[in-house]
């Protein structure tokens, strides 16, 4: 079998002297949707941030497409095909969706007009709004110019956390619908989700993560089926 | 009553000097903002950034009246601006390598910045006393009156006087041309987006491959050029004297809260709202009373001249008090 696309293994490391992350491994394959559910604080955004480049590990990799990026820095793991959505602060407030977009695509040098549409097209709602200030959207629309804006560099890994944080069940669907749009065009997705259920649902692939470490492993509907997992984590 | 000598009144002892003194505000307030925005501290040291820039226009401009070099009608000083920025831009880059950037990369709180920006204004100001001296100089040559009050008499027959001095219109016109280039700049263009973005969000710029440093300097560039700008148009209007330059620190940060500190938009509007406050309130009204018909023994001045900063510290508290973001939203002190 070949190497998953993205291939996170056994990594360890935090923020000062104590381990967040103990010993956490994480795989996409290709063009695939992998969740990341667990109990709150337990490492689920720090472990998107050690993909991401922006936690030492001491020990562990990251593979991405059979390469070991592990010492690379987040702006070098972007011009190699990741983007990232951080949990909070992930738009500029105070330039509009555009100006979001276009800062999105800072470090293209061609002309990235085309990936504008395209997300113009898979988000109608916040093309309307265009010269509004990102700031003074709603909830819902923020978080899809915060998608957009990492969808701009084009990555072949888009990494969200908590995408749905805070936006009402229907907006939460409509952006779970657009995510599963976005992995149809081959981009793999590695997702947080408070929404352990609904997010389930749609993963390929789901983590249970506790205290830094794999609980549970399996495909989204294994994980919605086991009577442990159910009682645990998602409350019956 | 006499609604037109009322009207040249006002206009000439309060909307034209009070404008003129606005816009060099707000040309300071300009490059107080930005440089928070950017580097997240207020810069003491912005005053003597513009004395120190405004002495070397003078040396300058001394050079050129030498050389016998002039502008006609304009004042010299005006061509020896570029040189001024350039050489002051050079110093102030030198200051960010030299002091701010290791703050910087230590993340250091805004208040150590803030206590070495002090420290840099200190040494600026020596710096310039140096250079200049610490007398009072004028050096606004060409011609003086774009308008004088002989001339606006004989016009306009009325007893009242008006004068605009080539200073003062000078003054709007570069002030309005710097703000038109600037807000250009911060809108239109790569670079200055990216100095929003920066502003916005420091993280998520980073994730998005802007590189801060180059913000940065593009920053001090910036502020540079619109300090020594400030400097020289409030030289060529009033006078040179390093203190003065140190004093007007207090309308120009007033005049950045007040618009938001890091909202550009605020600063210049706020730069208004201070000079005309400080004006209106120091002025004594009792011309303009009688030609209203109101004839008193007093002056009707609110506050005397020695006072006007006082001005400056009452808007400050009112604002901080009440709408610590300032009127146009800008970053919580
Ligand atoms: N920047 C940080 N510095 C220090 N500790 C942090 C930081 N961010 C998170 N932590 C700690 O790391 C642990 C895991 O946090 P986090 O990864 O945000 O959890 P989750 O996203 O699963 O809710 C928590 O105990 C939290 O207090
Ligand atoms: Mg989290």
């Amino acid at each position: 079998m070949a190497e998953p696309y993205l291939s996170a293994a056994d990594m360890r490391g935090g923020y000062g002297k104590a381990d967040i992350l103990n010993g956490c491994t994480l795989t996409v394959e290709r063009g695939q949707i992998a969740v990341i559910v667990g109990p709150n604080g337990a490492g689920k955004s720090t472990a998107m941030k050690a993909v991401f480049g922006m936690l030492n590990l001491r020990e562990g990799s990251v593979r991405l497409a059979g390469e070991d990026i592990t010492q690379l820095t987040p702006q070098e793991r972007v011009r190699k095909g990741m983007g990232f959505v951080p949990q909070t602060h992930n738009i500029f407030p105070t330039m509009t969706v555009e100006e979001n977009l276009e800062m999105g695509a800072f470090i293209r040098d061609d002309d990235f007009r085309d990936t504008m549409e395209q997300v113009y097209t898979l988000f109608p709602a916040v093309a309307e709004k265009r010269k509004q200030n990102a700031g003074e959207l709603s909830g819902g629309q923020r978080q899809q110019v915060a998608v957009g804006r990492a969808l701009m560099t084009r990555p072949s890994l888009l990494m969200l956390d908590e995408p749905t944080a805070g936006v009402s069940p229907i907006v939460m669907d409509e952006l779970f619908d657009r995510i599963i749009e976005v992995a149809r065009t081959g981009i793999s997705i590695l997702m947080v989700e408070q929404n352990a259920r609904q997010a389930l649902e749609i993963a390929d692939i789901g983590y249970v993560l506790v205290q830094g470490a794999n609980r549970y492993t399996d495909t989204g509907q294994a994980l919605l089926a086991d009577p442990e997992v159910r009682r645990t984590f998602l409350g019956g | 009553m006499d609604i037109l000598n009322a009207l040249v009144a006002i206009l000439n002892f309060v909307v034209i000097p009070a404008a003129a003194y606005g816009a060099q505000l707000a040309l300071g307030a300009l490059g107080v903002t930005l440089i928070y925005g950017i580097l997240r501290f207020s810069n003491f040291a912005h005053g003597d950034t513009m004395a120190f820039g405004t002495a070397l226009v003078i040396l300058v401009t001394w050079g050129l009246q030498a050389l016998g070099i002039s502008l006609g009608p304009l004042p010299t000083a005006l061509l020896a601006l570029p040189i001024g920025i350039a050489l002051t831009s050079v110093l102030v880059l030198g200051v960010d390598r030299a002091v701010y950037r290791f703050y910087r990369r230590k993340r250091s709180a805004p208040i150590i910045l803030v206590m070495a920006s002090v420290g840099v204004m200190f040494i600026m100001n020596g710096l310039t006393r140096l250079v200049i001296g610490v007398d009072e100089i004028r050096f606004d040559d060409g011609a003086r009156f774009l308008i004088s009050v002989q001339q606006f008499r004989a016009w306009t027959g009325l007893s009242e006087g008006l004068s605009l001095r080539v200073s003062q219109a000078l003054t709007l016109v570069v002030t309005a041309l710097a703000c038109w280039a600037l807000f250009r700049f911060l809108n239109r263009s790569r670079a200055g987006k990216a100095m929003r973005a920066y502003s916005d969000n420091e993280d998520l710029a980073l994730l998005s491959g802007i590189d801060p440093e180059r913000v940065v300097r593009l920053t001090w560039l910036i502020a540079a050029a619109l300090a020594v700008t400030a400097g020289t148009l409030y030289g060529l209007d009033k006078s040179f004297k390093v203190f003065n330059y140190f004093q007007i620190l207090l309308p120009i940060f007033a005049a950045s809260i007040v618009g938001g500190l890091g909202n550009p938009l605020g600063a210049v509007a706020g730069g208004f709202i201070v000079a005309f406050s400080e004006v209106a309130v120091t002025y004594p009204w009792r011309k303009i009373a009688a030609y209203l018909g109101f004839e008193t023994d007093g002056l009707l001045q609110l506050l005397s001249t020695e006072y006007k900063f006082a001005v400056s510290f009452v808007i400050l508290i009112v604002v901080l008090l009440f709408r610590p973001t300032g009127l146009f939203r800008g970053k919580s002190v």
